[in-house]
């Protein structure tokens, strides 16, 4: 059993009458993305906020490494605090400096740094969260959009062991919004950094989330991986979850993973019934952290939205497509046996054209590294062995590159 | 049962009220301390220091200038027509110069700068409070007094004795103006009788009076910014708005209070 970083044992917060936390017991694990979802007002800011401690709870324990925050020294204090970055939900920006002022000001303040080096680091995290040209700018002229990135960027900037994001990508276009959700997933694969996301993403940000905390009426509903909320049967986590998913994701145009994994029981039932093959493909984009990591994640998600308006040019009407996670997607190909779905693939390397992609000119020197698992569904098969086979067997497995 | 209640409450809001006085001021007390404290921390914010000396004391010199210049001339124009009744016009000069740098020169100045300076402070730090700029600093493990306030604090115990000095010149020249030129008093009496009659210690109790009211107005108006989100009287704008009034009077109202207090002492 895993050691938790941060764990919460019975807290309680009330403000006045309000009572927002009625012994809230949760678990961040260390190297993950940990999720908190629930209904506006339920409470994910203020435990977020007693986590870096701006509010002690009123009742309850706060565990860092095991240890309780309230039994902090002053010293241990400012340790602790120097291993956290705090995302608001409001940008929080200093309204009397510029941008750079305002990303540079933690390592100004709290580091010895020389301005050459301070100057780099943030001319580099502008660049990745594709902040270009604004640096002398004072940030009330800037979109709400732009505020969100300039607050992620100084809260980043010191490469921090453990983020709170508050919120990150609430008033993002789709785009945007993945950009985001992207760069936190790189983050942490690339740092090992622990993340705590207050979010509405739903079901976006279950392809970056290891851990889902869903709280409600002060106390939490659920834990647990995002596969097992899905799957979860409690009615109110059910209703919540379809509230907030929109129909198709926003990025692609797909539908989502779960629709998807529907389609699959369904298409399982009436090979049952009629014996109809069908077959499933995994696409996984292979090397759209090179992009992101050359060309910025917003370039990526462009690329992954593109290719995927591209992809259903290519599908017969009965094939549908579903967005499987970050970097993947699925299509399922009704009435397809193993050989025809080889064919399809082979005729998907062939077709889909570089111009279709990447529109931009930008994107020039890059090529575009896909995947393409296939496999066929036998009876009895669960999706999850079928997309083993697909991505495993060596045989089934298509690399094209679009260059 | 009800009326021994109805009796304790009086006495319990009498006692709430009491505590609540007796906690704001510990929790100013505290705040003027820390505030003092990190002026001298390393690393000096000696570029924030001369900002802020810029924004209080530079900016402020045309306002002080104008103000001690018509100080000076109304207190030759009362200070002759008192002076003549008793045939002694000749003391204008000292009469002028003592009531400017012994009172009205520190005090003027002060309740001037919380008119100009004060309020801006006030609103600032309200406004960076209540859009979670502050909470954004201790995140960052930047300490928000030392980083908001300590600068302002220097700045003010910088700026107010130059700009008292100032008001005191320029109020002298003003007393000339209207004394000499207007009604007539030979100037070189008039200057050797400020010479004469002012005494260094008048000077040094004026520039001690103006030191402590830049500490007191500095950070009352730093410690309403700071805590308007714990006003019960109003959230938001309505808070900064409700804040800088009073900042404004509280600090005015504590200028002449601490004026009488360290009056009587010097004397």
């Amino acid at each position: 059993m895993k050691q938790p970083l941060i764990e919460f044992t019975n807290v309680s917060k009330s403000f006045g009458a309000n009572h927002v936390l009625r012994g809230a017991s949760f678990r961040v694990f260390p190297g993950e993305v940990t999720t908190l979802i629930g209904k506006s007002g339920s409470g994910k800011s203020v435990m977020l906020r007693l986590i870096i401690g701006l509010l002690a709870p009123d009742s309850g324990e706060i565990l860092f490494d095991g240890r309780p925050l309230a039994g902090m020294n002053k010293q241990e204090r400012k340790a602790f605090k120097r291993k956290f970055s705090y995302m608001f939900q409001g940008a929080a920006l200093f309204d009397s400096m510029t941008v750079f002022e305002n990303i540079a000001l933690p390592l100004m303040e709290r580091t010895t740094l020389p301005k050459a080096e301070i100057q780099r680091r943030v001319r580099d995290k502008m660049r990745q969260l594709d902040l270009h040209q604004i640096e002398d700018k004072n940030p009330a002229v800037l979109s709400g959009g732009m505020k969100k990135r300039v607050a992620l960027a100084r809260a980043l900037v010191t490469d921090p062991e453990i983020v709170l994001f508050d919120e990150p990508t609430t008033g993002l276009d789709p785009i945007r919004k993945n950009a985001v959700h992207s760069l936190i997933s790189d983050y942490q694969k690339r740092y090992r950094f622990t993340s705590v996301v207050v979010s509405h993403e739903i079901p976006d940000v279950f392809y970056i989330s290891q851990h889902i905390a869903m709280i409600d009426q002060g106390r939490i509903l659920f834990e647990g991986s995002p596969e097992e909320i899905q799957n979860v049967s409690d009615v109110n986590i059910q209703s919540f979850i379809r509230g907030m998913e929109s129909r198709r994701d926003e990025l692609t145009g797909l539908s989502h993973r779960r629709q998807g994994e529907r389609r699959f029981s369904q298409e399982i039932a009436r090979l049952k019934r009629h014996n109809s093959a069908f077959s499933l493909v995994l696409l996984v984009f292979e090397n759209l952290p090179e992009i992101n990591a050359k060309m910025g994640h917003e370039a990526g998600q462009t690329v992954l939205k593109e290719f995927a308006i591209g992809l259903q040019k290519h599908l017969r009407v009965t094939d549908t497509c579903s967005r499987y996670g970050m970097d993947k997607i699925l299509m399922l190909l009704p009435d397809t046996t193993r050989e025809q779905a080889h064919m399809v693939c082979s005729k998907l390397t062939h077709e889909i054209r570089r111009t279709e992609i990447a529109p931009s000119k930008s994107l020039e020197s890059l090529c575009f590294v896909v995947k393409a698992g296939f496999a066929e569904a036998m009876q009895d098969n669960r999706i999850e062995d079928v997309l083993e086979r697909a991505e495993t067997a060596p045989d089934t497995i298509f690399e094209f590159r679009i260059c | 049962m009800n009326s021994v209640a109805e009796l304790q409450r009086p006495v319990a809001r009498l006692g709430a009220a009491a505590i609540g006085i007796v906690q704001e001021l510990g929790a100013y007390t505290l705040f003027t301390l820390k505030g003092l404290w990190h002026i001298f921390t390393f690393p000096l914010q000696i570029a924030k220091i001369l900002n802020q000396v810029y924004f209080i004391g530079m900016k402020s010199v045309l306002v002080i200038c104008l103000t001690g210049a018509f100080t000076g001339m109304v207190l030759g124009f009362q200070g002759y027509y008192s002076l003549v009744k008793f045939g002694s016009e000749g003391f204008l000069g000292a009469a002028v110069a003592l009531s400017l740098v012994r009172e009205l020169g520190p005090v003027l100045t002060a309740i001037m700068v919380v008119g100009r300076a004060g309020s801006a402070m006030a609103a600032e730090i309200g406004i960076m409070r209540i859009s979670e700029q502050i909470d954004a600093l201790e995140t960052m493990d930047i300490d928000p007094l030392r980083f908001l306030v300590s600068p302002k604090i220097a700045a003010s115990l910088i700026s107010f004795p130059l700009l008292t000095a100032v008001f005191d010149v320029v109020g002298i020249f003003g007393g000339y103006l209207t004394g000499s030129i207007l009604l007539g008093i030979n100037p070189h009496i008039y200057y050797a009788r400020v010479e004469s009659g002012v005494l260094l210690e008048d000077v040094t109790g004026g520039f001690i009076k103006s030191v402590v009211f830049g500490l007191v107005v500095v950070t009352i108006c730093c410690y309403q910014g700071y805590y308007t989100h714990k006003r019960v009287d109003g959230f938001g704008a309505k808070g900064v708005s409700l804040a800088t009034t009073s900042a404004v009077v509280k600090s005015c109202v504590l200028v002449l209070v601490v004026d009488y207090v360290l009056t009587s002492f010097l004397m």
